[in-house]
């Protein structure tokens, strides 16, 4: 088998704890990924689910260079991207796209929604014909042309979150990391921006990381899933296994914990077990 | 409900009223030869303390009456206008370039460069400000220049503090990492991304600026330590009221007025640009 | 006997260029009741939300209706008593967890400033709610959360507290808009739990959007579907589930998707029932045009 698009070994990030920072000096780090280890194959999608807080963000962040890594390696296409410089990362980063998960703060709220899916084309070499490439870049997520001349804020939630996907994949980049791009939309336009993640996996071979919390949805889509909590990956498996035989015990509470669409009054109530004592 | 709810599009009042008095003001001293009534330097004697137009006593030629020396206050006050106006564009022009210039960069690339500019600025702001500048003035000499200079460089350190903790907040937001990930380099997403998100602070701050500049034009005016005592500024004009305000009240009151106006009209106006800027509150 | 909490009448709203967003809606939330309300990206559901609470951008006009908040109309008080009464009864969890926090403060007084300003409480009595209300969202460490800035946080761990900053209040109506889309399931559903302790022992009402017809049918009482700005259902949890009515209704039950079976679902609203909808909104639109002049 070709080998994968990206290869993580052992990969910790740690960032500044501002609010342990002393009056003079610097802050002291935290740990957020504590050495993660796997591949993502090309033209493969794969789910990354976890607690909030567990650092799949920062990792979507470290994956697409946005942060350097305290250590470990990164390989992308061959290439160790780990602590590449910004000016030799600028030629990679076509191909290394992330779609953020606050659609309204990843959009400047001072241009026209034309000119923000325009900027990164102009920027990689694409300028020509940009105005049929913005068109197409928000048929293809089902927005309305008209809205070309709009500014972020003339935008619903999930059409805003439309724009960032349309950004970036406006690249036809070899990689984008996804990071919860679906939860704001109703299930007939998810199944519209699935189903062109699918069809760009399987025809053009995007490697796509999809960070969400909707495990129906990862079900649907991923063919691996990794689960992540406190900075560490739980489980990592093919996802039907995942599903029909969890391995660890948090990854059995998350599937327990989710809400399918029927009745069921007692879902709510706190399983005896759990309850504190009183 | 309809009309409760349907909100007032255009320009606000205070928009007008503040733009209003700014350009009225602004147009009698750019054609002050043409427009005041008689020379600001014109003393006579047998006109002093004339009161202004509705008191009984007053000349026709005279509308805001005269000052001890007979000379005509009306005119000496767009006059003035003409040395309040300079010393506000250029001193303003010149504190917010310079101070949002180091403000982005300490904003926006943090670090070293923010930790050297913002201890510029913790020293600079340990000066009480009037003091500093009747200093400055008194060591780069009187006149108009080193009043501007004087102004400036006392002042930038208003827009860098505003303007760096604004590029902090926006360098936040993820359509900055959203730039960098569209191969924009650092320079390049600071002037072409967060700059523009600042600007409306830049312009609220400008015309506030304006205001301030014209108010130390005036104290150092009044401490004679603005340019030559001949040509009239609305500070002169105020410390000689001063001395005659038993007698004659208006020569006080006018300048006064004058001067409170054009520094609330451009904080105002300053406040309304920076809304009508705002793609967002628009 | 108690009002209605939230009672919204034949609300219209319209765009500059003519188009109305809000096509005549109409939606009663009763005291203690979870009000869903679902529909297309688009359709109107964050407006009526800024509607209520007298937030609407600038160019999005009311041209009729009204709201009434616990029997009071909105529309018959000064701005400023509205805003008094808004700012008293209500909270809103936003759609954009980082855009709603000022980026330059910590997240601390962001959180407990409400509380004291608006509401008159004491710094200590604030802090030790927002504290007891984060770890019920299970925020884990609330003294670096609480000095932090917004973006040292998680999308999940934002979301989680302005949730807190909303419930802190015990307002009498809460506009939820899509609180959980950043949570993962188990937090989700600590949350859905608070909400129900909350309606229990302080007869909260809410307003709770979302594209999670899992999450409706957990915690919601009635449901209201809103398509391009016009509800287009509106029925008793329980029925609606059991027998939806409207055609879109139905597509979307058919589409969400569920991990038990994944292939079955997510697919996209059928062309007939689109074609039917378009018609519906013309027809209504031209209803509406025929009695407005
Ligand atoms: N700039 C930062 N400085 C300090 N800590 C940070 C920073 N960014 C994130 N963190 C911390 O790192 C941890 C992981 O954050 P991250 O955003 O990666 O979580 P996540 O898995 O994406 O969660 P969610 O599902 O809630 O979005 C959190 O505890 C967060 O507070
Ligand atoms: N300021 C504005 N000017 C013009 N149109 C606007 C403005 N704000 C929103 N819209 C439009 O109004 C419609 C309703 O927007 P709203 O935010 O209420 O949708 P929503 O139902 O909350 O959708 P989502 O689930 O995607 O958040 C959208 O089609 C949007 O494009
Ligand atoms: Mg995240
Ligand atoms: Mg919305």
């Amino acid at each position: 088998m070709a080998e994968p698009l990206f290869s993580v070994r052992r990969l910790k990030v740690a960032l500044p704890d501002m609010t342990r920072k002393p009056l003079i000096g610097r802050a002291p780090l935290v740990e957020i990924l504590k050495g993660l280890d796997f591949d993502l194959p090309r033209g493969s999608v794969t789910g990354i689910v976890g607690e909030s807080g567990s650092g799949k963000s920062t990792l979507g962040r470290a994956l697409v260079r946005l942060l350097e890594p305290s250590a470990g390696s990164i390989t992308f296409d061959g290439r160790d991207i780990t602590h590449l410089p910004e000016a030799e990362l600028r030629p990679l980063r076509r191909n290394l796209q992330m779609i953020f998960q606050d659609p309204m703060s990843s959009l400047n709220p001072r241009r026209t929604i034309a000119s923000i899916i325009a900027a990164p084309l102009k920027q990689n070499g694409l300028g020509d014909n940009l105005k049929a490439r913005v068109a197409e870049a928000l048929q293809r997520v089902g927005l309305p042309q008209s809205f070309a001349s709009r500014y972020r804020h003339e935008l619903s939630g999930g059409q805003r979150q439309r724009v960032g996907i349309a950004r970036a994949l406006a690249l036809s980049p070899k990689f984008v990391l996804a990071d919860e791009i679906v939860s704001g939309l109703d299930v007939s336009t998810q199944a519209q921006i699935l189903t062109l993640l699918e069809k760009l996996a399987a025809e053009m071979g995007l490697t796509v990381a999809f960070i969400s919390h909707d495990l129906s949805v990862i079900r649907r889509l991923c063919r691996q899933v990794i689960v992540m909590r406190e900075g560490v990956i739980v489980e990592a498996s093919a996802t039907d296994a995942l599903f029909d035989k969890p391995q660890q015990a948090y990854t059995r509470d998350l599937i327990a914990a989710i809400p399918l669409p029927e009745i069921d009054a007692g879902w709510l109530d706190i399983p005896a077990a759990a309850k504190a004592p009183t | 409900m309809d009309e409760g709810r349907a909100r007032r599009r255009g320009v606000p009042p205070r928009l007008w009223l503040a733009g209003g008095w700014l350009l009225l003001a602004l147009l009698a001293a750019i054609f002050a030869p043409l427009v005041a009534p008689q020379d600001p330097l014109a003393q006579d004697l047998m006109l002093e303390r004339l009161p202004p137009f509705w008191m009984a006593g007053a000349d026709p030629g005279y509308w805001l009456g005269t000052d001890s020396l007979g000379r005509d206050l009306l005119s000496r006050l767009i006059f003035g206008g003409r040395i309040a106006f300079i010393v506000a564009f250029a001193a303003a022009i010149a504190a917010c370039l310079v101070g949002s210039a180091l403000g982005l960069i300490a904003g926006y690339f943090g670090g070293w460069a923010d930790r050297i500019i913002s201890r510029i600025v913790d020293v600079w702001m340990a000066f009480p400000p009037v003091l500093f500048a009747i200093l400055l003035v008194a060591v780069l000499g009187t006149g108009l220049s080193s009043v501007i200079l004087a102004i400036a460089i006392i002042d930038w350190t208003r827009f860098c503090r505003v303007i760096r903790a604004e590029t902090m907040g926006q360098s936040r937001m993820d359509y900055v990492e959203n730039a960098r990930i569209a191969g924009y380099g650092r320079i390049g997403i600071m002037l072409r991304e967060v700059l523009p998100n600042v600007v409306p602070s830049i312009v609220a701050l400008l015309s506030l600026e304006m205001g301030i500049a014209v108010i130390v034009e005036a104290i150092l005016s009044f401490v004679n330590l603005s340019i030559s005592t001949d040509d009239p500024t609305w500070g002169g004009i105020i410390a000689e009221g001063r001395l005659s305000i038993h007698q004659a009240w208006w020569v006080l009151v006018f300048p006064l007025v004058t001067l409170i106006l054009t520094v609330l009209s451009f904080s105002q106006f300053g406040e309304a640009l920076k809304t009508r800027f705002d793609p967002v509150l628009r | 006997m108690s009002a209605i909490c939230l009672d919204i009448r034949d609300l219209s709203a319209v765009l500059p260029n003519g188009q109305r967003v809000l096509r005549s809606v109409s939606l009663a939330v009763q005291p203690g009741e979870v009000r869903a309300l679902v529909g297309e990206s688009g359709a109107g559901k964050t407006m009526i939300g800024k509607a209520v609470l007298g937030v609407l951008p600038s160019s999005v006009r009311i041209v009729e209706g009204d709201m009434l908040l616990e029997g009071e109309d909105l529309g018959k008080l000064q701005p400023k008593a509205r805003r008094t009464l808004i700012g008293a009864r209500t909270a809103l969890i936003p759609q954009d967890p980082l855009t709603a926090l000022n980026p330059s403060r910590r997240i601390g007084p962001q959180m407990t400033d409400r509380l004291v300003r608006i509401l008159g409480w004491s710094g200590e009595k604030a802090d030790t709610r927002i504290r007891q209300l984060l770890d019920e969202v299970q925020i884990r460490d609330p003294d670096r959360v609480l000095k932090s800035y917004p973006h040292e946080l998680s999308g999940g761990m934002r979301q989680r507290v302005l949730i807190a900053a909303a419930f802190a209040a015990e307002p009498r109506l809460i506009v939820a808009d899509e609180p959980t889309t950043a949570l993962d399931v188990t937090v989700q559903k600590q949350i859905l739990r608070l909400i129900v302790q909350l309606q229990r022992e302080h007869g909260t009402a809410i307003l709770f959007v979302t594209h999670d017809l899992g999450v409706v049918a957990k915690i919601s009482q009635r449901v209201s579907v809103l398509y391009a700005g016009k509800v287009v259902e509106e029925a008793d949890t329980a029925a609606l589930f059991a027998a939806p009515q409207h055609p879109y209704t139905r597509a979307l039950m058919a589409a969400t998707p569920r991990y038990t079976d994944p292939f079955a679902s997510l697919k996209p609203v059928d062309e007939a029932v689109l074609a039917g909808l378009a018609s519906e909104i013309a027809a209504a639109d031209q209803a509406w045009r025929r009695s407005h002049g």
